[in-house]
């Protein structure tokens, strides 16, 4: 009996540590979320001191809070939208089509992945000033969508690598014209991909902070706010704001994934996968 | 058996039919804006920087930069800030052993053992994104402080003094760095590990291998792709990083990250700002480009 | 031979949740012999293969090696190796240390001499530092081969081993593996549903059905004298003719199928009940014209021809009975007669020493209906039914 529980023991050991991590990685939500619910006791305090529901009930009472999630917002959409439509485009090209300066193109895509972000910041900020561009929002927005656009093309491009060609041979062969082919075909096989990569770009921009930072002048984002009030003494209500977008988009995935039950391989591999599979294959 | 030998078992290579001129139009129209973007925001300001980092220092944003190809940049900036720049590859390189650590187990359950949990528990990995990097990492300042629970904790055990702290330490940041990476880390291992054929490792355990042997020879060489791929998504963000080190750490954990930062917006040096930009990005491609290469011509499949 | 290595399992079951996949197995398989396992996929046959290799912990029961209790005990602790059915090549590895790993584990001398002496004995000398993926089906079958061999394991399990080779290549294998099989005199369990496979193999096949072993013995007899309903239409086809038993006759049993009586002697009945199937292999099934001579003693059995398959070797025709059902005749194409045409009306013969009796098993075949009103021979119903 007791080698038993030895063995059983050391079999699940690994999910011991697995949870763990899991532990690990949720801890600091778990204080946003409980942090969202106190009255600090001073403005620089970081612990907990009394239960409230004000923040809640009154989430944009802590100065320019919400102009700048609805700032942040704007950009992410904005940012998403292009760096999609851009970024679907080329995986389009690099997926379906031979053509000279292929290599090329998958290094230029490769490289603002492997480059730190205090490098695209600041590179960008130099040219700015250098052209004298004013910065701002479209200048966040700019370097939003530079940014996003290789991961889109990363994510739409693996979508596009792992469908069957045969089906569009298939569709042909059906008397499907070319556009018919990829209206009825293969659009509809890739769009899983495209929207993993529009949530992904999207989640990308909203939560950018480092390049933002060198491009915003005095526009401020989401993330610009709380770190300047991270200087200052951090009001409750951010912690808020990081609960709720934690909660909407846990359900959102969550529902999502209660759809596509069938299918083992949601967005979330698949992004970090190809993610992977780009840079190392790229790199090589 | 002569005549096995002569099978071979495999397609017909695919067809070469040489792209028609028009597919060829085509595919440019589709680069071409997505193209144009990257070379006007990404490969145009990195030209910018290079020649930033060669003009004379003495210019200012006011009085304007002249190109006078000043090599001497890259040393003084390298001379005034080689401890913060030994110190990015340091806490970067720890976080990344850390996060490989934490992350291996947490992959390897989740790829093994979790059944018809396995697309939660990914949720899961993956939901830290869904808040903000910053609220984070702020909430890290909230568990390591000095009066919390978790600096008592160490106290009441001894593994801290009465007067140690955990917040503005080394370990403090690059456990801000290791969190924040970590799920970089597994998302990639799971997808390696998760393509290994459970077979391989009932084969190894049919042929006298003990289960830790068979992950030493099996299982872990078979998931050096997502080791390779995890290392370097969390190595490379976390050498340019100075978030973690600015809420978590203090003055004397500053990275470089944090010099260029304030070099562009305090200090309004772009040159020096420049050279350091430059020299990090080249030594993060040349220890990605080297590394990939060895491990991917050694150990991936 | 000595008893010492013989693998038992004994009352061996293994339960999936509330799925039985082994029930109350108990098998011997006598050292040295070539063992073959045979099956629908689903009856049992993996399952009871990986609980002889350590992969599953059975239920209940127990599995002895010799002296040796092996029931508990993890893989790698066990004699035995595996080739599995998707081979499980390492791809990380090359062919020479493929075949080098269990010897490795195990800190065996002289490995690269003996992985030498086992790869010349699969014939892939020259290909130690070839990848898996570098090789073709049937190389990287003798490489799982090689690597499961080299270890000397008292008893070999092969997983339907040659499953994924196509039929010609399989035939060469199979020639192959019992060439190896004579050479290294090491116990073979095999584990197939290829019926011809497990003939052609095996000294001893044991058929398994839903977890059991339905019929054990040397291919020949299973084949000849099968000994459940399930045996004599799995293993190669059968005509079934479900009947009652009206009594004996001499040293024969008669049997009443649709108001015809059929006889067989003795020792080829299996039957205990009153209600039985009786049975009769398509190629022991000869044909004549209404008017030809039947030899002596044979049962007969009019019908009429309704598909005629050429199949080269033979010829295969579907007969129906007066009742309507369809029953197959496989006739040799020795000579150069043209195969006859559907609609072509017959009398089916056979020797009674060739055919069958069993047990009819509740819900099997429904007993034809008495020809009531006619009291007369089959053939003129059949008219009738015209």
């Amino acid at each position: 009996m007791r080698h038993r529980i030895v063995r059983w023991l050391a079999d699940h050991l690994v999910v011991f540590a697995g949870v763990a991590v899991l532990g690990y990685l949720f801890l600091p939500i778990a204080v946003v979320v409980l942090l969202s619910f106190n009255r600090p006791a001073s403005r620089l305090s970081y612990s907990f001191n009394e239960f409230t529901l004000d923040n809640w009930l009154h989430p944009c009472g802590a100065g320019d809070l919400c102009d700048a999630l609805a700032i942040s917002a704007q950009i992410g959409l904005l940012a998403t939208a292009v760096a999609t439509v851009l970024g679907t485009l080329m995986a389009f090209a690099l997926a379906r089509h031979r053509f000279r300066g292929r290599s090329g193109t998958n290094l230029l895509i490769f490289l603002p992945m492997a480059t730190p972000e205090v490098v695209l910041g600041s590179s960008l900020l130099a040219l700015f000033v250098a052209s004298a561009v004013p910065l701002g929002f479209s200048t966040i927005l700019i370097a939003h969508i530079m940014f996003c656009l290789s991961f889109v093309v990363v994510t739409v491009k693996a979508r596009l690598a792992g469908m069957d060609p045969q089906l569009e041979e298939a569709a042909a062969d059906l008397y499907a014209t070319e556009w018919q082919t990829f209206r009825r075909i293969t659009l509809p096989q890739v769009l899983p991909g495209i929207l993993a990569a529009a949530l992904l770009a999207f989640s990308l921009s909203f939560d950018d902070f480092i390049i933002t930072n060198f491009n915003s002048g005095n526009t401020v984002t989401f993330p610009m706010y709380v770190w300047g009030s991270a200087q200052r003494g951090v009001p409750p209500q951010v912690n808020v704001v990081g609960t709720a977008m934690f909660g909407i988009a846990l359900l959102l995935v969550l529902a999502g994934e209660l759809r596509r039950r069938r299918r083992p391989e949601g967005p979330p591999v698949a992004i970090a996968e190809t993610r992977a599979a780009a840079l190392v294959a790229d790199a090589r | 058996m002569t005549a096995l030998t002569g099978v071979t078992v495999g397609q017909a290579p695919p067809p070469a039919t040489p792209p028609r001129p028009r597919r060829r139009l085509i595919a440019y129209l589709l680069l071409l804006p997505g193209g144009l973007w990257l070379a006007l925001f990404f490969v145009l300001p990195m030209a910018g920087l290079a020649s930033t980092s060669l003009y004379d220092p003495a210019g200012s944003l006011e009085t304007g930069y002249q190109m006078t190809w000043e090599w001497r940049n890259y040393v003084d900036a390298l001379r005034e800030f080689w401890p913060q720049f030994a110190r990015s590859f340091w806490y970067a390189g720890l976080a990344t052993v850390a996060g490989l650590l934490l992350g291996y187990p947490l992959a390897y359950m989740i790829a093994f053992k979790s059944g018809r949990w396995r697309n939660l528990l990914l949720v899961l990995v993956i939901a830290p994104f869904f808040t903000s990097f910053l609220v984070r990492t702020l909430a890290w300042k909230t568990i390591l402080a000095d009066n919390g629970p978790v600096v008592e904790a160490l106290r009441a055990v001894g593994l801290l003094g009465p007067d140690g702290r955990l917040l503005a330490t080394s370990f403090a940041v690059v456990a801000g760095i290791t969190y924040n990476f970590l799920p970089f880390m597994v998302l990639p291992l799971y997808a390696s590990l998760e393509k290994i054929d459970r077979g391989l490792i009932e084969a190894a355990s049919d042929l006298y291998a003990s289960p830790a042997t068979a992950f030493r020879r099996v299982t872990l060489p078979l998931s050096m792709p997502g080791v390779v791929a995890g290392t370097l998504l969390t190595f490379i963000p976390a050498a340019g990083d100075f978030i973690n080190a600015e809420l978590l750490g203090t003055p004397r954990q500053y990275m470089l990250g944090n010099v260029i930062d304030s070099a562009f917006l305090v200090r309004l040096d772009y040159p020096q700002a420049a050279a350091l930009s430059f020299m990090l990005l080249a030594a993060i491609l040349l220890l990605v480009f080297g590394y990939v290469r060895r491990a991917g011509t050694e150990e991936l499949v | 031979m000595p008893m010492s290595g013989e693998l038992r399992l004994v009352s061996v079951t293994k339960r999936f949740g509330g799925f039985t996949a082994v029930d109350d197995l108990t098998l011997t398989v006598p050292q040295g012999s070539f063992f073959a396992l045979l099956g629908p996929s689903g009856c049992g046959k993996t399952t009871t293969l990986r609980m002889v290799a350590g992969l599953e912990e059975p239920t209940a029961g127990r599995i002895r090696l010799g002296e040796a209790d092996i029931t508990r005990l993890r893989p790698y602790r066990r004699p035995v190796n595996t080739v599995f059915q998707s081979y499980a090549l390492f791809p990380h590895l090359d062919v020479f240390e493929n075949v080098a790993f269990g010897l490795r584990r195990r800190g065996a001398p002289d490995v690269a001499g003996r992985v030498r002496q086992t790869l010349d004995l699969v014939e892939l000398s020259g290909y130690e530092r070839r990848r898996p993926a570098q090789l073709s089906g049937g190389q990287q079958q003798r490489v799982a081969l090689a690597r499961a061999l080299i270890n000397r394991p008292k008893v070999l399990l092969l997983d339907e081993p040659l499953g994924a080779l196509d039929l010609k290549l399989r035939r060469q294998m199979q020639i192959e593996l019992k060439r190896i099989q004579t050479e290294v005199g090491i116990t073979f369990l095999h584990v197939t549903h290829d019926q011809e496979e497990a003939m052609w193999m095996a000294e001893t096949v044991a058929v398994m059905n839903a977890g059991r072993v339905e019929q054990m013995g040397p291919p020949a007899e299973i084949y000849e004298f099968p000994a459940t309903r399930f045996v004599a239409t799995f293993l190669g086809k059968s005509n079934l003719l479900a009947g009652r038993v009206t009594g004996t006759a001499g040293a024969d049993v008669t049997v009443e199928v649709a108001g015809g009586r059929f006889a067989l002697p003795q020792p080829r009945n299996r039957a205990s009940g009153e209600s039985v199937l009786l049975g009769v292999r398509p190629e022991k099934v000869r044909m004549a014209r209404p008017t030809d001579v039947v030899p002596d003693g044979h049962n007969r059995l009019p019908g009429v021809i309704t598909d005629t398959c050429y199949a080269g070797v033979s010829t295969e025709y579907l007969i129906r009975t007066g009742w309507g059902q369809e029953l197959s005749v496989f006739s040799s194409n020795a000579t150069a007669d043209s195969p006859l045409p559907p609609g072509t009306e017959i009398v089916m013969h056979w020797n009674p020493a060739h055919s069958f009796l069993l047990d009819r098993p509740q819900g099997a075949e429904p007993e034809p209906p008495e020809p009531d009103e006619v009291a007369a021979s089959p053939g003129s119903r059949f008219e009738e039914v015209r």
